[in-house]
């Protein structure tokens, strides 16, 4: 296959998330300048970034580090609010397989939220490339980069761009966007209706046990109206013929 | 240095979760239930990221289900043209237009 196929898929990667990034900058220096409030050396808050390469769990662990918790508990509380990455290794398993060890290791690296939504997306229209996995590759590395960088600036300045500019916001509008396409069938618009509920409820239940519940709620709703809507076409059929 | 050991171990962790499925497990060794409904994901997670940012607001993070919700009104209109333009940098733009034109006139 030619190079520019694979250069191709990685810049429509990187491109893909331009938009989120916009939302992630303000949010990588806020996490670097919060880290270092709280006590961490610039070294150990900038090296968290490359370590562990999640945002929200990077929050509550510098929080955590401040108020002097034991390691064990910090690590506990870690994979707990990192649990639905779970999720995204067994749904893009299927479209990356196919490939050598050492690339599963590199995108699984790479595999955030916002990689992860945007890939996804791509996997899901399909078209064949046998390069879509550069995709994942040019959104993880483009929100790699970012990411290092802002908490860079965030440790040595601390938060440059004000709230009320409310450049967050950016981050679920692409989400939304992400989001809207997915929405053409009754499982899937049951599952989001499911998953949306749970996660307003649960807003205040701590360490991102909302978000684990209301996409676990939101799967269990999906297939369930999945199985109800395909078994009485079955009957139908049945009856029919 | 014990707290680098608590960083290498949130790494470690997260980096496990995130090969489980990709180098330790094969996803074909899941129930098919469970893969059938990994379709869902992507729905489900992307609603539960973007509601609560759209309903709780403020300093205090307090939820508002109202018309007074600048954030709610944007992420609205900016589904409208998700929904029919089908172009993110279109919805991005309507999304954060709206909300600084509503925090402006408030």
């Amino acid at each position: 296959m030619p190079q520019s196929s694979r250069r191709a898929e990685f810049l429509a990667g990187v491109r893909a998330e331009l938009p989120l990034l916009a939302g992630v900058a303000p949010f990588g220096m806020a996490y670097g300048a919060y880290a270092v409030e709280s006590g961490l050396s610039a070294g150990l808050a900038q090296a968290m970034s490359a370590i562990v390469f999640a945002g929200a769990s990077q929050f509550v662990g510098a929080q955590l580090i401040a108020s002097g918790a034991p390691g064990v508990i910090i690590v506990l509380t870690t994979l707990l609010v990192n649990l639905r990455h779970l999720l995204y290794s067994a749904s893009v398993a299927p479209h990356i397989d196919h490939l050598e060890r050492r690339w599963r290791w590199l995108l699984a690296y790479l595999l955030t939220d916002e990689a992860y939504a945007t890939s996804m997306s791509r996997f899901g229209q399909g078209g064949g490339s046998r390069h879509a996995h550069w995709f994942l590759f040019g959104a993880g590395a483009a929100l790699w980069v970012t990411w290092q960088v802002t908490t860079g600036a965030g440790v040595l300045l601390g938060t440059a761009v004000p709230d009320s500019w409310g450049l967050d916001f950016a981050l679920p509008l692409t989400f939304l966007a992400l989001l809207m396409p997915l929405l053409t069938n009754r499982p899937a618009v049951a599952a989001a209706a499911v998953a949306g509920l749970v996660a307003v409820l649960g807003f205040d239940w701590p360490y991102g046990i909302a978000l684990v519940s209301a996409t676990l709620l939101g799967l269990a709703a999906g297939l369930g109206l999945e199985r109800e809507l395909g078994l009485r076409a079955g009957t139908i059929e049945a009856e029919a013929s | 240095m014990s707290l680098w050991l608590t960083v290498f171990g949130m790494g470690a962790v997260t980096y496990g979760i995130r090969l489980s499925l990709l180098v330790f497990v094969s996803h074909t060794s899941l129930p098919r239930a469970a893969r059938d409904a990994l379709r869902f994901v992507l729905p489900a997670v992307l609603v539960a990221i973007i509601l609560p940012a759209a309903l709780y607001v403020g300093d205090e993070q307090s939820l508002s289900v109202s018309v007074g919700n600048e954030r709610l009104v944007a992420v609205l209109l900016a589904a409208a043209v998700a929904l029919l333009s089908k172009n993110v940098w279109l919805t991005v733009s309507t999304g954060m237009a709206a909300l600084w034109l509503l925090q402006w006139l408030a």
